[in-house]
C-alpha cells in the first residue's frame, strides 16, 4: 500500500523543537531562493534527498546571502558582517556538515568562514551526489532519459580552479551512461562563465565581446544537447548566452541535480 | 706581461660585475620589502615540493610539451654551463688554462666538456626557435600593448645573447684545438669536443698568433658577457631564472579561491555587532587603518615579489576571460605595472636619503585603472596559468577593497547590491520574508513513497 506523501523540507528551527539534529545541512542560497529558473534546480536536489532519506533540514528564513560578491566586490565591512551572522546562526544550531548546491556559497563557507569562528565540514552537491552514488545509497543506472545523450560539463572556477573539484560532477554525468563530452578549455583549464567576482551583479566593462556568449559558442560546438552546470550564476550566463544564440530549442542547460532527478523520474 | 695585464683585467672585471649586482640585488630586496609582512602558513616540506616540481622542475611548463622541452634546454644548458664558467673564472684569475683538464682524468674532462656542448647546441636551437616564435609567428600574447617597447626589445636582447655567448663558447673550443694540435704549450692536449671539431676547419689554415687571437677574443667575450648578462637580468624580466625559486616557494598553499581575512576589519565588525572584541590592539589606535591597496605599500612582500618573478610570458593574459573578450584588464600587465612602480619608488626612496617622499603618483589610477580591475571575474585562471606561481588575482582583489572602502567608488550596480544585502539578506531585492516561499511550496508537492520510507524513520 503505497500512501500520498508530502516533500519534506524541514527547517533547523522545526528539528530542533522535535529534539531532532539532521546529517547534514542543506545550504540554499540566494539564488535557490529568489531565482525561478534555479528554484527548479533546489526543488531537484530536495526530491533526491527525500528519495534516498537523508535527514537533512534547511536554515529557511534564517539564512542570509554568504557576503560573497560583498566581498570580491571590495566591501570586506559588509562580507564580514554577513559572515559573522551566518556564523553564529550555525554555530548555535552546532551544525557539522553543510551540503550547498551554490560554488559561491561552498568556496567561501569552506574556506573563509574559518578565520571568522565558522568550522564546518563543506561540501558542493556534486560531491554529495557522488558520494550517494558511491554508497549505493543513489541508483541512477535504471534511468534511461540520458543514456547516449551528448552532455558537455561546464566547470564552475569556484567549484574547479577555486577548489579542485573536477572529478564530482563528471562522475555524476557518467553515473547516467550519458555521452560527456569536454569542452577545449576544461577543468584547469575551463573559461569562466563571466559571473564570478560580483559580476554577475553588474554591467560588463567595455569590450568586443561577452564571456558568457564566448563560452557559449564553445559549449555549443561540442553538439552537446545539454550543457551541464553545477552553480546558480555559471546556469544564468550560459541560458542568457543560449537565447542569445536562438539555440534555446535544441539545447538546454540543467543542473547536475536536475540531470539525476529526471534520470530518476522524481 | 701580457698575462698579468689579462690577469688583471679579469679581476677587475669580476670585482666590477660583483659590485654592479651585489647593489641592484640590494634595491630590489628593499623593493620587494616596500610589502607589508604577511605570515607564511603551512608546511613547509609542501612549499620545498612545489619549488622542486615549479621551479626546478618545471612542471607547468610541460603543459605544452615542445616548448617546455626548450624552455628547459635553455634552462638546463644555462645551469650546467655554468660548471664550465666556474673553470673559465679560476683560469681567468690564475692565468692558467683548462685548469680542472689538470685534475681531471682526461677521457672525463673530455666528455663533460662534450657534454656541455651538446647543452649548448640546444640552447642555440631553441634560442633560434623562440626568436622566431616572438618575432616571426606573431604569437598574439607576445604583441599586446604591455608588450611595445622596451618588454619587447628586453625579451629579444636576452635570445641574441644567448646565441652570442654560445657561438664564443664553440669559438673558443674550435680554436683551441687548433692551437692543441700545433703544440702551443699553453694549450694542454684535451682533443677536439663533439660539436665544436665540426668549426675546427674554420680555423685550421689561421697562424698560432692568429689563433690566439682568435680563441683569446672568444674567451673574452664569452666571459665578459657572461658578467654582463649577470648584470642585466636584475634590470630584466629574466630575473626570473633566480626568483622562480622564492617565488614557488612562498606561493599559496591554500585553495585558489581563498581570500585571506583583514582582522583590522574583523575588530570593527565586532564592535558593530555588540561582539567581544579579543586581543583588541591598544597602542596603535590613534592610527585609522586604510583598508585595501592603493600603492605598492599597501600590498605584502609577496605580491611585489610576484612581480619581480614576473618573465612576461602572457600565459595569464591569454587565459583571462576579461582579456579574450577585449576588455582593459591583463594580469600580466598588472604584474609588470606592480614592478614598475615598486621600481619607481625605489629610486625616489634612494635619491631622498632613504625615504620616500610623495610624488603624488600611485599604482592605483595611475598605474592600474579603475576599469581594469572592475573587469576581473576573480576566476583564477591567471594564477593557474602561471608556471610559477604568481598570483595577480590577489593583487587586483586587494585593489578592489581599496576601491570600495576608502573611495566608495564601486560601480553603482555593485552599490546596490551591498545595499540589498544588508537590507534584504540577498543580492536581490527581494524581501528577507520571502526567502523560505520555495520551500513552503515544495512542502505542498506531494511524493510517491511508501510511508515507511521518510525520513521520520
Amino acid at each position: 500500500m503505497t500512501d500520498t506523501n508530502f516533500l519534506k523540507v524541514p527547517t533547523m528551527a522545526e528539528m530542533v523543537e522535535q529534539g531532532k539534529h539532521p546529517e547534514v545541512l542543506f545550504w540554499v542560497g540566494c539564488a535557490g531562493s529568489y531565482d525561478d529558473r534555479y528554484k527548479r534546480v533546489i526543488t531537484a536536489f530536495v526530491k533526491i534527498l527525500n528519495e534516498v532519506n537523508v535527514n537533512f533540514a534547511v536554515l529557511g528564513p534564517e539564512e542570509s546571502c554568504t557576503g560573497d560578491p560583498a566581498r570580491r566586490a571590495g566591501n570586506e565591512f559588509l562580507f564580514q558582517m554577513q559572515a559573522m551572522q551566518n556564523i553564529e546562526v550555525l554555530n548555535a544550531y552546532e551544525i557539522k556538515k553543510i551540503v550547498t548546491a551554490c560554488p559561491h556559497c561552498f568556496n567561501t563557507i569552506k574556506n573563509e568562514y574559518p578565520a571568522l569562528g565558522g568550522n564546518y565540514d563543506v561540501v558542493h552537491h556534486s560531491e554529495f551526489l557522488q558520494g550517494l552514488i558511491n554508497d549505493g545509497r543513489l541508483q541512477v543506472d535504471g534511468g534511461q532519459a540520458f543514456k547516449g545523450k551528448k552532455i558537455t560539463f561546464h566547470d564552475s572556477c569556484y567549484l574547479g580552479r577555486a577548489n579542485g573539484v573536477y572529478q564530482a560532477p563528471r562522475t555524476v554525468i557518467e553515473a547516467l551512461d550519458a555521452d560527456l563530452v569536454e569542452m577545449k578549455r576544461c577543468k584547469k583549464n575551463g573559461l569562466c562563465c563571466g559571473a564570478g567576482g560580483a559580476q554577475m551583479f553588474k554591467e560588463p566593462e567595455q569590450g568586443n565581446k561577452d564571456i558568457n556568449i564566448e563560452r557559449t559558442e564553445e559549449a555549443l560546438s561540442t553538439g552537446a544537447e545539454v550543457v551541464a552546470a553545477g552553480c546558480p550564476f555559471c546556469m544564468t550566463m550560459i541560458n542568457d548566452g543560449i537565447k542569445n544564440k536562438e539555440k534555446e530549442k535544441e539545447v538546454q542547460v540543467m543542473d547536475l541535480a536536475e540531470l539525476v532527478a529526471e534520470s530518476k523520474g522524481l | 706581461m701580457i698575462q698579468i695585464v689579462q690577469q688583471l683585467a679579469f679581476v677587475a672585471a669580476i670585482g666590477f660585475t660583483g659590485y654592479l649586482v651585489t647593489k641592484r640585488a640590494t634595491f630590489i630586496y628593499k623593493n620587494i620589502f616596500l610589502g607589508k609582512e604577511e605570515e607564511i602558513k603551512g608546511d613547509s616540506a609542501k612549499r620545498f615540493g612545489n619549488m622542486f616540481r615549479l621551479a626546478f622542475g618545471q612542471q607547468k611548463m610541460f603543459d605544452r610539451p615542445l616548448v617546455g622541452l626548450m624552455h628547459f634546454a635553455v634552462y638546463a644548458g644555462f645551469l650546467l654551463i655554468n660548471i664550465e664558467v666556474l673553470e673559465i673564472v679560476l683560469d681567468g684569475l690564475t692565468g692558467q688554462h683548462r685548469i680542472f683538464a689538470n685534475v681531471i682524468p682526461s677521457p672525463t674532462y673530455h666528455f663533460i666538456v662534450s657534454f656541455f656542448e651538446v647543452m649548448a647546441l640546444a640552447v642555440t636551437v631553441s634560442c633560434f626557435i623562440f626568436l622566431i616564435r616572438r618575432n616571426a609567428l606573431k604569437i598574439p600574447r607576445f604583441h599586446m600593448a604591455e608588450m611595445k617597447g622596451w618588454p619587447y626589445r628586453d625579451a629579444n636582447i636576452i635570445l641574441y645573447a644567448e646565441i652570442i655567448l654560445m657561438t664564443m663558447l664553440f669559438s673558443m673550443n674550435a680554436s683551441d684545438a687548433v692551437l692543441q694540435q700545433m703544440g702551443n704549450e699553453h694549450y694542454p692536449v684535451v682533443g677536439t669536443f663533439v660539436i665544436s671539431q665540426f668549426l675546427v676547419p674554420l680555423f685550421s689554415g689561421l697562424s698560432e698568433t692568429a689563433l690566439v687571437a682568435v680563441e683569446r677574443t672568444a674567451w673574452w667575450v664569452h666571459i665578459l658577457g657572461i658578467f654582463a648578462f649577470s648584470v642585466y637580468i636584475t634590470y630584466s624580466k629574466h630575473l626570473h631564472i633566480f626568483l622562480a625559486f622564492p617565488n614557488t616557494y612562498f606561493a599559496k598553499l591554500e585553495p585558489k579561491g581563498k581570500m585571506e581575512n583583514m582582522e583590522s576589519v574583523t575588530n570593527e565588525v565586532k564592535i558593530m555587532l555588540g561582539m567581544p572584541v579579543e586581543n583588541a590592539e591598544q597602542g596603535d589606535s590613534d592610527e585609522m587603518p586604510t583598508f585595501g591597496a592603493k600603492d605598492v605599500q599597501d600590498l605584502s612582500w609577496r605580491n611585489v615579489m610576484n612581480a619581480y618573478s614576473c618573465t612576461e610570458c602572457g600565459r595569464c593574459t591569454s587565459q583571462c576571460p576579461a582579456n579574450i573578450t577585449g576588455k582593459k584588464l591583463s594580469p600580466r600587465k598588472v604584474m609588470m605595472d606592480v614592478r614598475d612602480r615598486a621600481e619607481e619608488i625605489g629610486k625616489n626612496r634612494d635619491a631622498n636619503g632613504g625615504t620616500f617622499q610623495d610624488d603624488g603618483k600611485m599604482l592605483y589610477g595611475d598605474y592600474i585603472s579603475k576599469e581594469e580591475l572592475m573587469a576581473c571575474t576573480s576566476c583564477n585562471a591567471c594564477a593557474e596559468a602561471c608556471p610559477i606561481n604568481i598570483d595577480p588575482l590577489g593583487i587586483i582583489l586587494e585593489m578592489r577593497r581599496y576601491v570600495a572602502m576608502e573611495e566608495s567608488g564601486t560601480p553603482q550596480e555593485w552599490n546596490m547590491v551591498f545595499q540589498n544585502i544588508e537590507n534584504n539578506q540577498a543580492p536581490w531585492a527581494f524581501a528577507a520574508s520571502d526567502r523560505f516561499k520555495w520551500g513552503e511550496e515544495l512542502r505542498t508537492q506531494e511524493t510517491k513513497k511508501s510511508a515507511s520510507d521518510n525520513i521520520k524513520a
